[in-house]
């Protein structure tokens, strides 16, 4: 198994590696260099453009730049964004990458738990007209136009029932006496989030060795305790309504998402079933006279797994993609706005300091997902 | 599809003779259509994405028509047209504009059947690019190993390490993207992309079959091996990922329009990105504008996908019911 990680490691950081390279090499083989937007004052002489050029370096051969590029990018340097006052790249993904993970961490989680668990049970009940109408409507939800779903959800929940913001992050005229910044904020909630999560499920594994007679009461109680400790933190902090304005802006983007998301876990749970229930051992479990439920959640559903462990570690390093258009759609200030914005504006850096971004988040994915395999998977554990 | 060829050869060698093989092989080729027919009718799903896929071929079909009888190409020319005969754009659906006319006076319905043309070709163009790609180099890697396989297998993983929406983004802000352009991208990045790797699984189990083996003890050559015996047998399954790749590259292609970044005549897409541009996106009162476009995206999308996912059930014995 060890030799199995060393390797798995190895090639996706040469992968990532050849992505950096990729991307460089793409952005720089472009028409017009970093120079044209920089150097576009036209109260510059074409003499002086030339300096301004060679003190960027940009006449240098793009061997050159690449290693220095490179060798900047090891120090965490990624150069400074044009279209924001010269801000570093490197303070501006700091400052949103957290925003774009947290809305679609907890959307992938939400989408996949919920879409696993109605995959089962549609798998389960092949062949009615329930699980017709389940299928058409998932697969009608998976090719969904996302940008016009989202401003149909926009538009009921937003404008006809006023129950959501219409778009962005905080809410200014609530923030204009403020005395903390909105990040810092944000980075609390992330933490206790975290912490919470954490605690319950170290409590639903705790529980697994209890007694199955009061197993369930034990996981209910643990769960209520763990859920009012950050709530009390919040009510008593004196921060708790900035903190609650932020949660009402992030509610209908991650309620949109996992409506369109969780279509796909479900179609696939499905299939993976399917497949699943024809093993000999469903037989065996069902010839033993072990309780259905007991037979679908255990033997079935667990083995039907992976599929859906794979499909979710993708779903997380695909987040750009989605992210691009639901950030559009909501002005919710993510990395994918932030992409969308210095393509546009043409601020190489900042393009080219996304895509490195967009490509770590894949890279710590995929290194998740062979980590898992690796844990989930005996025939890989063991040899 | 094994069962059946062994039926004429069993007859009797000397009446075989006297058929020409390639009424053999058209004979087989049409039981083994007519068996998949019968399974793939059996499966409802797979019957409303192709009754979804007809009614938006023959609703292309129909556009080229009217405009030669029944539109005037001056009003009704999806980009070019204009109705002087309406003083206020857009308009509410009427007879003469059974959707309406956009901001800048044009026929909704008109626009909305061009761009099906767009979305199909678009689709697929990109879907066979996929396949041809996928199969080929599927087949090649799984038969000869080695380090053919190490370069084509790390390519494909940094095809699926790239967020492909992401990239297509950036690079159609930079350079001049065409529909044309954009379809072969989309095929070429899927088919040394995933696909290939899904291809190949299933070439590496074709390729350990005795009628490889046999083929090359007559001494075929691996060209010969290749294209003879791997590839027919990947076809189905290329064929069931080119369904997806026409829902991939109609979606892709929309969400690069709805950014107004393709260089394009007219498509679903441009539709919406034009009402936004003209700020009409949330006035629900002028749902002919959004509306449409969204919906056909969407249907046509999903009538690929329900094909695709059908053809699962064929192609892959292991979901059949029975």
């Amino acid at each position: 198994m060890r030799r199995y990680l060393i390797q798995r490691i190895g090639q996706n950081l040469f992968t990532f590696f050849l992505f950096l390279t990729l991307v460089y090499l793409l952005l720089d083989a472009q028409p017009g260099d970093f120079g044209n937007i920089y150097l576009n004052d036209s109260r510059l002489t074409a003499e002086q453009r030339q300096v301004i050029r060679e003190q960027l370096g940009l006449n240098r051969p793009v061997m050159e730049r690449y290693l220095s590029w490179l060798g900047s990018l090891f120090q965490g340097d990624l150069g400074l964004s044009f279209s924001n006052s010269m801000r570093p790249v490197i303070s501006i993904i700091a400052e949103r990458a957290p925003r774009t993970i947290i809305l679609f961490l907890s959307v992938t989680i939400l989408a996949n738990l919920l879409g696993f668990a109605m995959g089962k049970m549609l798998a389960w009940r092949r062949g009615g007209a329930v699980e017709y109408a389940a299928t058409i409507a998932g697969v009608g939800l998976f090719t969904v136009f996302v940008p016009w779903f989202a401003l149909m959800m926009i538009w009921l929940f937003a404008y006809k029932f006023n129950l959501f913001p219409l778009g962005k992050f905080i809410d200014p005229v609530l923030w204009r006496e403020a005395t903390v910044e909105a990040n810092t904020i944000f980075l609390r909630m992330m933490l206790t989030g975290l912490l919470t999560a954490a605690a319950w499920i170290s409590w639903l594994f705790a529980t697994r060795r209890f007694n199955p007679g009061w197993r369930k009461a034990a996981r209910w109680v643990g769960t209520l305790i763990i859920l009012t400790l950050p709530i009390t933190y919040w009510a008593t902090n004196g921060l708790g309504r900035y903190a609650a304005d932020i949660l009402h802006h992030i509610a209908l983007p991650v309620l949109t998402i996992t409506i369109v998301n969780f279509a796909g876990t479900m179609l696939l749970t499905r299939s993976s079933m399917l497949e699943t229930l024809r093993e000999d051992y469903i037989m065996a479990a069902r010839a033993k006279g072990l309780p259905e439920a007991m037979i679908r959640d255990k033997h079935a559903a667990r083995n039907a797994m992976l599929p859906t462990v794979t499909s979710f570690i993708l779903a997380l390093a695909f987040v750009m993609n989605g992210g691009v258009i639901t950030e559009t759609i909501f002005s919710w200030p993510g990395m994918g706005l932030t992409l969308l914005k210095a393509a546009q504006t043409q601020d190489i850096p900042l393009v080219i300091g996304s895509l490195v971004f967009t490509g770590a988040l894949a890279l710590t994915a995929h290194l998740g997902a062979d980590l898992l395999y690796a844990f989930l998977d005996p025939r890989i554990r063991v040899s | 599809m094994q069962e059946t060829l062994v039926r004429p050869l069993s007859t009797d060698g000397a009446s075989l003779l006297q058929i020409p093989l390639w009424r053999v092989r058209l004979k087989l080729f049409l039981r083994s259509i007519k068996t998949n027919l019968c399974l793939f009718s059996e499966n409802p799903i797979g019957l409303v994405g192709v009754v979804l896929i007809i009614f938006f071929f023959l609703f292309m079909s129909a556009h080229p028509i009217l405009m030669k009888f029944v539109w005037d190409p001056t009003i009704y020319d999806p980009v070019m047209g204009f109705e002087s005969a309406i003083a206020e754009h857009p308009s509410a659906p009427s007879p003469g504009h059974l959707l309406g006319t956009d901001p800048m006076g044009r026929d909704v319905l008109s626009q909305l059947m061009w761009s099906t043309r767009a979305a199909f070709v678009l689709g697929l163009i990109a879907a066979s690019v996929t396949a041809i790609i996928a199969t080929t180099v599927g087949a090649v890697t799984a038969y000869y190993g080695g380090l053919v396989d190490t370069i084509f297998m790390r390519l494909a993983d940094i095809i699926i390490m790239t967020p492909g929406i992401t990239i297509l983004i950036v690079l159609a802000t930079l350079v001049d993207l065409q529909m044309i352009h954009l379809a072969v991208v989309l095929g070429v990045l899927a088919g040394f992309g995933g696909t290939t790797v899904i291809i190949k699984s299933q070439a590496l189990t074709i390729k350990v079959r005795t009628y490889i083996e046999a083929a090359r003890i007559a001494g075929g050559s691996d060209w010969h091996i290749i294209f003879r015996h791997i590839i027919p047998n990947l076809l189905p399954l290329a064929f069931l990922y080119m369904m997806f790749g026409v829902t991939t590259a109609i979606f892709t292609e929309s969400v690069l329009s709805f950014f107004g970044l393709l260089n394009i005549r007219m498509s679903w897409g441009l539709m919406i990105y034009q009402t936004s541009v003209s700020g009409y996106l949330m006035d629900m009162s002028k749902w002919w504008l959004i509306y449409p476009a969204s919906l056909s995206i969407t249907m046509l999308c999903a009538a690929f996908y329900l094909v695709g996912r059908a053809m699962d059930e064929i192609i892959n014995p292991r979901l059949r019911k029975r």
